[in-house]
């Protein structure tokens, strides 16, 4: 999730850093099995339990706000936010943190504005409830189609990190190895999907969050009882083993720069803020329990988890700088990424001790088994979309079955599943974090204005969504293309070329509000249909009161 | 972060009537079909809502949203989510904005080695725990018995 680390570089192969992580790799491999033939086990046993569309796309809307709670941490704190802002914290210090915040406040647009209605008014997917006062058939394809852009940008960036982590933790620094892991990811993740549904990927999540927060908290505690709890003296012994001094504890090392590397900052932090309302994946989790009170206490319960998580980010990055150093985390990977299981290794007693072995062995395989959650949750997020609005409401215009629907959302989980395997595969140069600050942005400038529009503004039309899903879409990805990120220098896509004629590497600061104003523009400029008021009235009536839920 | 606890059914709702699973449906027609909802959904006025569910299609929603009642119940929303939204967004906006442009201020040490910008961070957690429990609070307290009395209303066929 860290736009400023990258994933690329690691591919190198670099063996992990001082000790090498040859000698661990049993136990890390054991670890990853155990959990890989848990959460299988569970999931054939929720397929057992998975009967009717509800229960494939929704878990059967059985689970407790505490339950979904934690599933929503699960599919929240990929990857990029354990390994990333650990690593960015310990190589940028203070604007490594700086993501922490922008990740968390965002959960107060989805508590405040989102989740309740959305919970009341739909059954499977975000563009159920567009589809209540809007033309169906354009706007879901619309919604639909934003739905599986901003899915499989996330899913490539979790899928290329996974190779490359993978590979490099476990020392398997041959391309054909790193192809592999990527096969066996994208194959358990759709087996999740396929077997388990929503039901299955739901306690994926939530075994995969307990163990996350576990670990973290373990690692946590011990660097703070080896600075007796004292976090200024950890802040110090950080910023004076950064050599930056106190630099390293204050805004603006890695975004202060200049003028425009600030303007991207902006940018970044619009979209961390207003994205998180619109991630399909998330938004889904709302539809696993039974009412929108629920719905609130998961949200709280997340607001809550993600927050202690993110707190002891602060923790694990200063104290990876501070222990061990940012010369030893650049050498085994020069954005950070495998800050957070060196630091592991260091507070266990360092490489070659036990102690150092197993608890580097935990991080790792807690790592892999938040790729691998992650990962299912995209994939379930994009073929419930895919089988419920563009296949069962467009292309069939209604004329299915609901089992015809779920197979169709299963064959669309292993195309997905293939379609990111192959991405994972052939793209594995591309800027991992680039493409999760895009899935951010596109959920920010397509999905989010449509979403509020729908629910709170009486005049919106169905031309107003069309124009903001397809030009926030639009102009999110164009401007990426046209970004530092993709051409222009040595670390972008293809160094060679040069058409970054976009100076900002994230799009949000422009394309969000060019969202916002199609969406008003457009509904301005179409006549409202001529039922559109009594279905509005519906609208706000079942979304407030939960009337008719399903 | 218990909302449930802290509210408790109102006294005209019987226990159970917030599991929308079994509410509304006539029990006759066994899980209506999502192709049913769906076909009806393609006749040119598009109507998406389910069809099958008798309850729903024949409720007065512009009615009840003209309602005095469910004017109460929109007010205790909007007049608390919106006005707190605005002032969250800005004050998260605020801190980007001088974390970028006054590193000055941001830079004073407070104590030790903790300056400003990091109690300012440390802040925004503090905040976020606080609006979201508060928002919890005010829902159970203002939102949740207005919405489910006027649930109940509609359920009963009024």
């Amino acid at each position: 999730m860290i736009p400023s680390t990258t994933f690329t570089h690691t591919l190198a192969g670099h063996p992990l850093a001082a000790g090498g992580a040859g000698e661990h790799r049993t136990l890390i491999i054991t670890l990853f099995s155990v959990f890989v033939a848990v959460t299988l086990g569970i999931t054939v046993w929720a397929g057992r339990q998975t009967k009717d569309a509800t229960d494939f796309y929704a878990g059967g809307r059985s689970f407790s706000g505490f339950q979904n709670g934690l599933a929503v941490s699960g599919d929240y704190m990929s990857a990029a936010s354990f390994l990333g802002i650990a690593g960015a914290i310990s190589l940028f210090g203070y604007d490594g943190f700086l993501y922490s915040i922008g990740f968390l406040v965002a959960w107060l647009v989805a508590l405040l504005l989102v989740a309740e209605p959305l919970r009341n008014s739909g059954r499977f997917t975000m563009a159920d409830v567009l589809a209540h006062r809007l033309e169906q058939r354009p706007v879901r394809t619309a919604a639909g189609t934003s739905t599986i852009v901003v899915s499989i940008f996330y899913l490539l960036a979790q899928m290329v990190g996974a190779g490359a982590l993978v590979a490099l933790l476990l020392g398997a620094t041959g391309e054909g190895s790193r192809r592999w892991i990527i096969v066996l990811v994208g194959l358990v993740m759709v087996l999740y999907v396929t077997i388990g549904g929503m039901k299955g990927t739901t306690w994926v999540q939530i075994v995969k969050a307990v163990l996350l927060i576990a670990g973290t908290l373990l690692i946590t505690v011990l660097v703070l009882n080896k600075f007796h709890w004292n976090l200024s003296t950890l802040l110090g012994r950080a910023a004076e083993a950064s050599g930056k001094g106190r630099a390293f504890l204050e805004p603006g090392l890695q975004y202060g720069k200049d003028g425009t590397s600030k303007l991207n900052f902006v940018s970044l932090g619009l979209a961390l803020v207003l994205g998180t309302a619109g991630l399909p994946h998330i938004l889904i989790r709302f539809y696993t329990v039974p009412t929108a009170k629920a719905a609130r206490k998961s949200v709280n319960w997340a607001i809550g988890i993600i927050g202690a998580f993110y707190l002891m980010t602060i923790a694990l990055g200063f104290g990876a700088a501070a222990l061990v150093g940012p010369k030893a985390i650049t050498a085994s990977n020069e954005s950070g990424n495998t800050a957070a299981p060196l630091l592991a290794q260091e507070i266990g007693g360092g490489a070659g001790s036990t102690g150092g072995a197993i608890l580097l062995a935990v991080i790792s395989a807690v790592a892999f088994a938040t790729i691998l959650a992650v990962v299912a949750g995209l994939t379930l997020a994009s073929s419930a979309s895919f089988a419920h609005d563009l296949w069962a409401n467009v292309i069939r215009k209604g004329r299915t079955s609901e089992k015809e629907e779920i197979l169709t959302a299963k064959c669309a989980a292993i195309v997905i599943g293939a379609i990111s395997i192959a991405l994972g595969i052939f793209a594995h140069r591309l800027n991992a974090a680039a493409l999760v600050a895009l899935a951010f942005a596109v959920a920010a400038s397509a999905n989010l204005p449509t979403i509020l529009y729908s629910l709170f503004w009486k005049r919106f039309t169905t031309r107003g969504a069309l124009w903001s899903i397809y030009g926030g879409l639009v102009s999110s990805v164009t401007l990426v293309i046209l970004s530092p990120v993709v051409s222009g220098n040595p670390k972008a896509l293809f160094p060679g070329l040069s058409f970054d004629w976009f100076p900002l590497s994230n799009p949000g600061l422009v394309s969000i509000p060019l969202g916002f104003l199609l969406g008003w523009a457009g509904s301005l400029l179409s006549r409202p249909a001529p039922d559109q008021e009594k279905r509005y009235a519906e609208l706000e009536v079942r979304s407030l009161t939960g009337f008719g839920a399903h | 972060m218990d909302p449930e606890k802290a509210v408790g059914a109102p006294p005209t709702t019987p226990e159970g009537t917030d599991e929308p699973v079994r509410t509304p449906a006539t029990p006759a027609i066994p899980a209506p079909a999502a192709g049913s909802e769906l076909e009806s959904a393609t006749d040119v006025t598009g109507t998406a809502t389910d069809v099958t569910d008798n309850a729903v299609s024949s409720t007065d929603f512009t009615g009840m949203r003209d309602s005095e009642e469910f004017g109460e119940l929109r007010r205790a929303h909007r007049s608390f989510a919106f006005p707190l939204t605005i002032a969250f967004v800005t004050w998260y906006l605020l801190y980007v904005l001088l974390s970028n442009y006054a590193g000055g201020f941001m830079d004073t040490i407070v104590v030790g080695n903790i300056n400003v910008a990091f109690v300012f961070g440390l802040a925004q957690f503090l905040t976020t725990f606080l609006i979201a429990w508060w928002y919890a609070r005010h829902a159970a307290e203002k939102i949740d018995p207005r919405a489910e009395a006027l649930k109940a209303r509609m359920e009963a066929g009024e």
